[in-house]
């Protein structure tokens, strides 16, 4: 089963022509995954040959999604452009637009957000400022290593692309159903919730990892949301503990405001609803392999 | 970027916005030179990012050149809960009959802009929301739409602003809007935003926060930038594209990604706790690849911190394998030795991941006297606190 993406899930990449767009499309078809073409209006009509595949570029995600039955879009364009990529894919209504780059201005973001919105959210939003997804086995779309693990019955939603990897590979001998890296930035699409309700439904997660950090209150809202509505174990991560006031940490979400965002707020939330919260993330991984132990 | 009083009132003005005329001086002479341009009352007001200036002293009065100059020499240098007065802005005065407030934030909760209005003005808004939640107004603000005369419209009816100002505010509150979308800002706020005795509406306040994720087209707001302000260290990082923030610990701290970064910070504190505790002395983020030249720059930076007594770097090799991670190691020890620049604090070295025995191997073999390689994250916080507190 997976989330979100699956063996099946027909990717294009909006962007593949630049360095980044080349360069991860290249991965992304060693791992598996079904990349049936890029998006470039000014490189439209022209083939790119990745290692002996030959990739069509369309001028539109309209186009591409006409001529090839595309349901899931990567874009990998520089921050000026994002938005514009965004509100293409939006009104094309492909069924997922994964925003890996980073630095977008936030204006851009809650247009963007706004817009898929009102016209009823056709289309899911992952991201900006984020790894993608992973479904290991079936396919990968953004930038998450793809060897790191197998397939298995862990569902992983993460602020954080390297804190993701490094509890994946913590623990590949379990494996994953699908990792959903959901961005650093203060505005993003896909949340918290919207992963622990599909990982609630999935049956092949048996088991949730949740990985917070500083910043707004997605976790706390995440943690209510977990009391009500989530009956399978989940085990999480906060990392910010160190974190000074007004300092933003990296990501441009990674602040805390006045006495608002903080990891401690963060952590008490999740455990009164129950959720296990690791020290560390080796700690993290170890609660996860006793879950899994006891299922 | 939060921006001082004196850029605030300047991009209100370049949006049409009205506001009191005035300037800003760094010293007194500049400031008796400032106010007999602006006439004899003026008021002179301590330019700091920080709240509370009023109480503290930093916000007087003058009716003459003379208290003019006293008051900019008293202000000027003085210190407001950390933050030294450099700047003092200077603007005429004006009667006031009633105090508002007045915002626009991005409300990232609801993924959405917020209008926060009030005809309870002059003080802190969390207060009033708390004493007088009813005076309070939030009114979402659809990117789409954004502020026409009708939002406008809406935002007086609904709290309640005087009618004969009606025409004013409407005004006001769109070219704010147009200030707040233009320039990127995550926060336009007023308080207050006056009425004068003879009805003009007037922001006598202006504190902006822009978005760095912006600055790609916003070239004219860089002369913004306060580089006086900025830790010198945290210059240097930034001036080498490195995302470098300072602490007060001892432990230097290099990784790869923000969330790993930050949960690098938080371990080797949790560790310090059995070494004296030590804690880590910044946040360093390399981002994706390690090369020689950037691991280079950011030992650099770390170690130009004379309170770092130790360092920590902890990489994961995802894409960027750890066979690549360990060179670029290896290689910014001798680039730094051809800078010429020594090294001489003790390295911890965990680096996981892609091509992880390799990566361990590689460094091994270099048998460089200073690096510790250690294979967790927890075991390498453990030893590079306790380096750190042998060193102290």
């Amino acid at each position: 089963m997976a989330i979100f993406l699956n063996e099946n899930s027909k990717v294009i990449v909006q962007g593949m022509t630049g360095s980044e767009g080349m360069k991860h499309t290249r991965r992304m078809l060693k791992a598996g995954t079904q990349i049936v073409g890029g998006v470039n209006p000014r490189k439209a009509g022209q083939k790119v040959d990745f290692d002996g595949q030959s990739l069509p570029v369309f001028a539109s995600v309209q186009e591409a999604i006409a001529e090839t039955g595309a349901d899931t879009s990567v874009v990998f364009v520089p921050p000026a452009f994002c938005k514009a990529a965004v509100l293409e894919a939006v009104d094309a209504e492909i069924g997922t637009v994964i925003v890996i780059t980073e630095g977008i201005p936030v204006h851009d973001s809650v247009v963007f957000w706004n817009y898929a919105e009102s016209k009823g959210n056709k289309t899911r939003i992952v991201g900006p400022n984020c790894p993608g997804i992973a479904s290991p086995g079936k396919s990968n779309a953004g930038i998450t290593p793809a060897d790191i693990t197998d397939a298995g019955p862990i569902g992983l939603v993460s602020k954080s692309g390297t804190l993701t990897y490094q509890l994946m590979y913590e623990l590949r001998d379990i494996g994953f159903s699908t990792s959903v890296g959901i961005g650093g930035d203060p505005v993003i699409g896909t949340t918290h919730i919207d992963c622990l309700k599909a990982f609630e439904a999935d049956p092949e997660t048996k088991a949730i990892v949740m990985i917070g950090e500083i910043g707004g209150d997605a976790e706390e809202r995440a943690a209510e949301y977990i009391k009500a509505h989530v009956t399978k174990p989940v085990v999480g991560y906060i990392a910010g503990f160190t974190a000074p006031e007004g300092k933003t940490m990296g990501h441009a979400g990674a602040i805390i405001s006045g006495s608002a965002g903080t990891a401690e707020s963060k952590k008490e939330a999740l455990e009164a609803a129950g959720v296990k919260v690791g020290k560390t993330p080796s700690e993290t991984a170890n609660l996860m392999r006793e879950v899994i132990k006891g299922l | 970027m939060d921006l001082y009083e004196y850029q605030g009132r300047a991009l209100f003005a370049r949006h049409d916005v009205p506001v009191l005329d005035g300037g800003v001086a760094t010293t007194p002479a500049e400031a008796v030179e400032l106010a007999e341009r602006l006439g004899d009352r003026v008021v002179v007001k301590a330019q700091v990012k920080v709240g509370g200036r009023g109480k503290a002293g930093g916000v007087k009065l003058a009716d003459n050149v003379d208290e003019v100059k006293t008051h900019a020499t008293n202000i000027l240098g003085m210190d407001i809960k950390g933050h030294t007065v450099e700047k003092v802005m200077l603007t005429v005065t004006a009667d006031i009959d009633s105090e508002y407030y007045f915002s626009y934030l991005l409300d990232r909760a609801n993924r959405t802009f917020l209008c926060i209005a009030s005809v309870a003005g002059g003080m802190e808004i969390e207060e009033v929301a708390h004493t007088d939640p009813d005076k309070v107004v939030k009114l979402p603000i659809d990117a789409g739409v954004g502020v026409t005369p009708e939002i406008a419209n809406q935002i007086i009816d609904q709290a309640g602003f005087p009618e004969d100002l009606r025409d004013q505010l409407v005004d006001v509150f769109v070219k704010l809007w147009h200030a707040f979308v233009a320039e990127d800002a995550t926060l336009v706020e007023v308080n207050p935003l006056v009425r004068t005795p003879e009805g003009k509406v007037l922001a006598l306040d202006a504190k902006v926060t822009l978005d760095e994720n912006a600055d790609f087209r916003h070239a004219e707001n860089a002369e913004f930038e306060d580089k006086s302000a900025v830790d010198p260290l945290e210059q240097h990082a930034k001036e080498q594209g490195l995302n470098y923030v300072k602490l007060d610990g001892s432990v230097g701290i290099i990784g790869n990604g923000a969330g790993l970064v930050m949960s690098t910070l938080d371990v080797v504190a949790y560790a310090g706790e059995k070494h004296g505790g030590v804690k880590p002395a910044n946040f360093l983020d390399i981002g994706g690849g390690a090369s020689a030249a950037v691991m280079a720059n950011s030992l650099e930076v770390v170690l130009s911190d004379p309170q770092v007594k130790s360092v920590f770097v902890n990489v994961f090799g995802g894409i960027t394998a750890c066979d690549e991670v360990a060179n670029g190691i290896v290689g910014a020890l001798g680039t730094l030795a051809d800078r010429g620049e020594t090294v001489d604090k003790p390295l911890v070295a965990r680096i996981d991941g892609n091509n992880a025995e390799a990566g361990r191997k590689i460094l091994a073999d270099a048998n460089h006297p200073l690096i510790t390689v250690v294979e967790t994250m927890d075991a390498a916080a453990d030893k590079v606190a306790e380096l750190a507190n042998q060193e102290a």
